[in-house]
């Protein structure tokens, strides 16, 4: 209709409209696209992976793999007993421990402990491990996963506090040395 | 009346929407587009509107919080009124939603009405149907119960092995480091606003396209589509032999969307609500994780892929089908439409219901996983072990005690991770008996740090008697000659060798 190189009024104002609509849109996109990635961008902060105690040393037989809970040193405060993890806690010979997460690095599950055999096994696929939580049968690639481990005043301390997924193993696996290499 | 009908005069002129109406209801359907197996599309928004009503009727009382939904859960199924009757309306409207929606999709294949001009209809109805799932899916969630918590395990498992960008959208996907609070609180939004805001809208374009390029004719077997000219030959039939949608066609859809929620109503007043089963706490370890029936085979299918398939299957498989999906309509936009003459069409339809059916019911069975209490609740079948010696009962007892039973049967009972045994001793030597017991392999753990010698021999002893009686168990010739005449004549060396 009018010539395109012509600038009006009109035209001018409606260009500025839509250039002051796109900055207020970028200046609010900016926090909300924060506040949606906060989860990633917080980072593998403080809480995160620390030290949490699973109990007097005593309490873990030698030669034998118990089960142990602790809490989550990261809670929200609607986590309830979500917030709650067991784990596998072996005792091998003096102060030698092994701590292996609760889930299966096939998807996720449960593994049981079963002191006659000598396996874990899960109930979800059939993945199996032997005691030193390396694969034994069944779908999953690896062995289970283990957290770092100290003895601090007669108390086995544990460093968790991520979820341990086959694509995914916590912060702290990337600083362990496999045991058998 | 002349009051009623004043008042919507009133309305009208301001609304102006009784023309447009009219319009939508009186447009003109094939005559033969009339039939019963055109009532699913309007069945499933029949049963998405009753999901929208039971949901927030549901809000009422529900709190999406980790430490409180499932005691919400028990509220609504215990204390309040009639609280256990929206919740299994809301659980059976959702299976009844997912099947309604698979056979609406079926039909639509089958009849070829997704070729042009209705690609963009048949498009949408995909995105439907993964907002369909997707709701399944954060429906089991809200139920945050034992099954909801380790199947976000298992999505959490799933997600953590996407290339790269996995630990990260790992974190987005649970909203901190563990499943907890947040992941709660995103999957209650995603299932109550995201999900349903998406579909509401989706639907209303996927009906307003049904209405404007009108309702698929019956396909005539050798009656093509053409891009050119299908336009002014459906206009043509439409006015040949067309009726209008109300009351020609409607009466079957509405007599349909009552039937099926009656059917609905019936489910959820015969079977009652889904669970919740145990409290989400993840120190219970005495659990059998299991999806809700839509999902069962997808549980089936990574329990049957070889681990180095499932990680690209279960990435790549559904990006394949999707795409799949979405260029259905433009590979296919034109020819023939009639499933008469698409044998490859329906042997598909066939081929991937009878693949999730066999895969849905096996999950039911879950032959792969290990019985966790079958090593000490069932017991070795008295008639195996009639007539044995003390060393085969001391290895049944053996068999039992190092739990080989959860993974293999005995007499119908136990585990069928592994095979059954009842005939086993026919298969396999003593040697081989103890080579499988003491280094596994095929799938099996070894057990040879966990069995004592003693013990070795005690439950090889006792695999010995599994054989029919009327059929001698296996054994290895070349022992009995080297027991009998000594190694000598076997190697061909020494004084007795054979000639």
């Amino acid at each position: 209709m009018s010539n395109d190189t012509m600038l009006t009024r009109r035209g001018l104002f409606m260009k500025l409209a839509i250039l002051f609509n796109g900055l207020v849109g970028i200046a609010l996109a900016v926090p909300i696209v924060q506040f949606l990635l906060s989860a990633i961008t917080r980072g593998r902060a403080n809480a995160y992976l620390a030290w949490v105690p699973l109990g007097p040393v005593s309490e873990f037989p030698e030669g034998e793999t118990r089960l142990a809970t602790f809490r989550n040193p990261y809670v929200t405060p609607t986590d309830g007993k979500t917030a709650d993890t067991a784990c596998w806690v072996r005792r091998m010979e003096g102060d030698q421990f092994q701590v292996f997460a609760i889930n299966c690095m096939h998807l996720g599950c449960p593994v049981r402990w079963f002191p006659q055999s000598g396996l874990f096994m899960c109930p979800c696929h059939g993945g199996v491990y032997y005691r030193d939580g390396s694969r034994a049968s069944g779908p999953p690639e690896h062995g289970l996963v283990e957290y770092p481990w100290k003895v601090q005043k007669d108390q086995i301390i544990i460093q968790a506090g991520e979820l341990p997924t086959p694509g995914a193993p916590i912060a702290a696996l990337d600083r362990r040395t496999p045991p058998c290499a | 009346m002349r009051m009623i009908a004043r008042i919507g005069e009133w309305f009208d002129r301001r609304l102006q929407l009784a023309a447009p109406i009219r319009e939508a209801a009186e447009h003109p359907v094939p005559r033969n587009a009339a039939s019963w197996f055109y009532v699913f599309g309007s069945a499933a928004l029949t049963v998405f509107l009753l999901q929208l009503a039971t949901g927030i009727l549901l809000a009422l009382t529900y709190v999406p919080s980790a430490a409180e939904a499932w005691n919400s859960l028990q509220e609504l199924n215990h204390d309040v009124t009639l609280g256990w009757f929206i919740r299994a309306l809301h659980g059976w409207g959702s299976n009844f939603m997912v099947a309604i929606v698979l056979i609406h999709m079926m039909q639509v294949f089958l009849f070829g009405a997704y070729k042009f001009p209705r690609e963009l209809t048949w498009i949408v109805g995909v995105f439907l149907l993964l907002m369909t799932l997707g709701m399944a899916f954060t429906g089991q969630v809200m139920r945050f119960d034992q099954d909801a918590y380790w199947g976000l395990g298992i999505g959490a498992s799933i997600v953590s092995r996407v290339p790269i960008a996995g630990p990260a959208l790992l974190r987005l996907m649970l909203g901190g480091p563990i499943i907890a609070g947040p992941t709660l609180s995103r999957f209650f939004a995603l299932h109550v606003f995201v999900i349903p805001g998406s579909l509401i809208a989706f639907v209303c374009l996927h009906v307003l396209m049904v209405l404007r390029l009108g309702i698929n004719e019956w396909p005539m077997p050798g009656r093509l589509v053409k891009r050119a000219t299908y336009e002014s030959e459906y206009h043509e039939l439409t006015k040949r032999d067309g009726a209008p949608f109300v009351p020609y066609a409607v009466w079957k859809d509405m007599f349909f969307a009552a039937f099926i929620l009656l059917a609905v109503t019936a489910c959820a007043v015969y079977f009652g609500p889904f669970g919740p089963s145990g409290r989400p706490d993840p120190t219970i370890i005495e659990t059998v994780p299991k999806p809700d029936y839509f999902f069962l085979w997808l549980y089936a299918l990574l329990a049957l892929l070889p681990p180095s398939l499932e990680t690209p299957a279960v990435l790549i498989g559904p990006v394949v089908v999707i795409i799949g999906l979405l260029l259905l309509p433009f590979l296919s936009g034109e020819g023939e439409k009639s499933w008469r003459r698409r044998p490859i069409a329906v042997l598909s339809v066939l081929l991937i219901a009878i693949a999730l059916g066999t895969f849905t019911r096996m999950a039911e069975f879950a032959p792969w996983s290990p019985h966790m209490n079958a090593w000490s609740g069932d017991p070795v079948p008295e008639r195996m072990l009639h007539g044995t010696t003390a060393l085969e009962r001391q290895g049944a007892l053996v068999f039992q005690v190092k739990q080989c039973r959860n993974c293999h049967a005995l007499g119908g009972s136990g585990g069928e991770r592994g095979p059954a045994l009842d005939t086993v001793a026919v298969r396999l030597t003593e040697d081989q008996f103890i080579r499988q017991v003491i280094q596994g392999g095929g799938n099996m753990p070894t057990y040879g740090k966990n069995l004592s010698p003693p013990e070795t021999t005690a439950l090889v002893a006792f695999l010995q008697t599994l054989h029919p009686p009327g059929q001698a168990p296996a054994r290895d010739a070349s022992r009995e000659v080297v027991i009998e005449e000594g190694p000598e004549k076997l190697t061909g060396k020494g004084p007795g060798a054979r000639r």
